[in-house]
């Protein structure tokens, strides 16, 4: 401690003779050095991809004359677009995955938001092993989660349907219908507790007074949760549904393990699918119209659900 | 602020307190049982699954689908994990081995510079650096599967496609691991330390890794966990990039084997048994390194 009050006062005189000098007239080589490990790799795998992707997406294949004509890469314009947007399996998939987010993200995040509320609360014992049973899921790598659950739904080896059908319930998880719940199933056990725990994050993060204040009011646990706790949590529930919205439109491997043994999962059935089906066609170019048009999608939504819940906000 | 709400309550809530307590004593014994019985039943949800993997693995194939899959039947995890591993000339073996390249070596490298740039956008005055801050904001939005195509048309032209190179090199790159490792410097590296060290001589590198690494340790700590899952978890990249069975990570063996039951039907308890061990490690990882997790998160919570 006295060391650091120490090398404090000295640092009062360096800042002054460097403040002259400037922090800022650090060597660029310097900052570069520490910069370029970073931003080199970042642009190569980040950004170039992106633009490579826009780039490959104007582009189109015209076959020469003849039946062995030669291929030729050339500039399309927006004719891969136009294929992509006259696709209809691409509004089939892309619907599907709507119908998806719109009951999964908020049944997830309203669960996530109970158990944040119920851990924060004085209610509860054994607060680290309810807290780490529901983040466990999160180290489970999600194509491991799907092949769990796949044994779980099966209709010959599932314990889950025995026990079902002991009590008179003849299920079937992967029926046409109802198959597409039982994806979102995994993605809600899968992603519950990561969520739960950056809401609870938040919820530690509520200085004890305002607590005390609302009790001293009268206030019961239930209304102190309602009027206090979750309007502070409001921007941990925004960053958790745009996070959602992310993942939901980038749907890939779920479905695909469950494609394995249900048949009603076409290998269209996201957008994702459909663009790595084309792709495996040799269809880069559309392919990757299509990877262009989900990051666009993506951004909309996302940015939108932002702007929207930003304007509520100062209303 | 608390002197003015204790005067304003000891006049009014004192008469009312006897009622009231009578009443909140019941509404909370109530609402023990209730919050009890909500968080056993999700808690039974959320590790039924893993529950149902472990009694699986010790099963014998037989048994898996002739027996209860929630009871326990035989004691075959030996024989199950000694299959597992002899499959197809070890190839299960060679994939943990991979798995652990990638997460290990990709968390590793991609800590580091993590570390580097975050060190630098949290202490280093310059032009532009909030535009560049404000530019891997914008990559932690990325979702990585809309790169993993993209990427593989660019690799297959420089002849990437289908090495180590191709699956490692895109994982190294962590926006949110720079984005922490800002927070955290700006947190826990004082100035004056640096301004000190800089009063003594040492150059720029050397106050990095001998003043402010120590300093930052837990806080990489943090990094390095979150990347070595997500790249431990990844399927799509592997699965664009990969053609050799030799260079696959654990997720995309098991997806292909899990893919070939029908045909091989020896192979599912594999599949379940691969599935067991390769939840283990990072099941240990998490139970051990808990508070590390909830720095990270609580960080990402409070923007």
């Amino acid at each position: 401690m006295t060391s650091q009050t120490q090398s404090g006062t000295g640092g009062a005189f360096a800042r002054t003779r460097l403040a002259k000098r400037g922090k800022v007239r650090l060597a660029r080589g310097t900052i570069l050095s520490f910069l370029l490990p970073f931003f080199v790799p970042f642009a190569l795998f980040y950004v170039v991809p992106i633009v490579y992707a826009i780039w490959q997406s104007l582009l189109k294949i015209q076959r020469g004359a003849g039946e062995f004509g030669q291929a030729t890469t050339v500039f399309g314009g927006f004719t891969q677009y136009q294929a992509v947007f006259e696709n209809g399996q691409f509004w089939a998939s892309l619907g599907r995955t709507l119908e998806f987010g719109v009951v999964q993200v908020p049944v997830m995040l309203f669960l996530a938001l109970v158990i944040a509320l119920l851990l924060d609360s004085k209610l509860v014992r054994g607060k680290a092993f309810f807290r780490i049973a529901a983040f466990l899921p999160y180290a489970i790598p999600g194509v491991i989660a799907a092949i769990m659950w796949s044994f779980l739904y099966h209709p010959q080896l599932s314990p889950v349907v025995d026990i079902l059908r002991h009590i008179g319930v003849n299920a079937n998880f992967l029926a046409p219908d109802v198959v597409l719940w039982s994806i979102a199933n995994v993605s809600t056990w899968l992603w519950t507790g990561y969520n739960m725990l950056i809401i609870y994050s938040a919820l530690q993060a509520i200085p004890q007074e305002i607590y005390e204040a609302a009790k001293l009011d009268g206030a019961g646990a239930f209304a102190t949760a309602l009027r206090i706790k979750v309007p502070i949590v409001v921007p941990a529930l925004i960053l958790t549904t745009v996070f959602s919205i992310i993942g939901t439109l980038q749907l890939y491997n779920e479905p695909s393990v469950l494609a394995q043994i249900a048949p009603s999962i076409s290998s269209t059935f996201t957008p994702n699918m459909l663009a790595y089906s084309i792709a495996a066609g040799n269809n880069y170019q559309q392919a990757a119209a299509m990877s262009v048009v989900i990051a666009i999608a993506t951004f909309i939504l996302s940015f939108g659900f932002m702007r929207l819940t930003a304007r509520r906000a100062l209303q | 602020m608390t002197p003015q709400v204790t005067t304003r309550t000891r006049s009014s809530a004192v008469a009312a307190s006897s009622t009231r307590r009578r009443k909140t004593d019941r509404e909370s014994i109530a609402g023990r049982i209730g919050a009890m019985t909500v968080l056993v039943v999700l808690t039974i949800y959320f590790l039924i699954p893993i529950y149902w993997l472990v009694v699986s693995a010790t099963k014998s194939q037989g048994d898996l689908a002739s027996t209860f899959g929630f009871a326990f039947s035989g004691f075959h995890l030996w024989a199950n994990l000694k299959a597992l591993f002899a499959a197809q000339g070890g190839l299960f073996g060679r994939w943990a081995l991979n798995s652990l390249i990638y997460a290990g070596g990709g968390a590793l490298i991609g800590t580091l510079i993590s570390a580097l740039t975050g060190y630098a956008l949290a202490k280093f005055a310059f032009r532009g650096r909030e535009a560049l801050f404000s530019i891997i904001l914008g990559g932690v939005l990325v979702p990585a599967t809309a790169l993993a195509l993209p990427l593989f048309l660019m690799f297959a032209e420089t002849g990437l496609v289908n090495t180590y190179w191709s699956v490692l090199l895109p994982s190294i790159v962590n926006p949110f691991g720079v984005y922490l490792a800002r927070v955290f410097t700006a947190a826990a590296v004082p100035d004056e330390l640096i301004e000190s060290a800089r009063l003594d001589g040492a150059g720029e590198f050397r106050i990095f890794f001998q003043v402010a690494f120590r300093l930052m340790t837990p806080s990489l700590v943090t990094v390095f966990l979150f990347q070595f899952v997500s790249i431990w978890n990844n399927f799509f990249l592997p699965m664009v990039m990969l053609q050799s069975q030799q260079l696959y990570p654990i997720t995309l063996g098991l997806f292909n084997w899990n893919a070939e039951v029908a045909r091989y039907p020896d192979l599912q308890q594999s599949v379940i048994t691969g599935s067991l061990v390769s939840i283990v490690p990072l099941i240990i990882i998490f139970l051990a390194l808990q508070r590390f997790w909830r720095t990270g998160l609580a960080a990402g919570s409070l923007k």
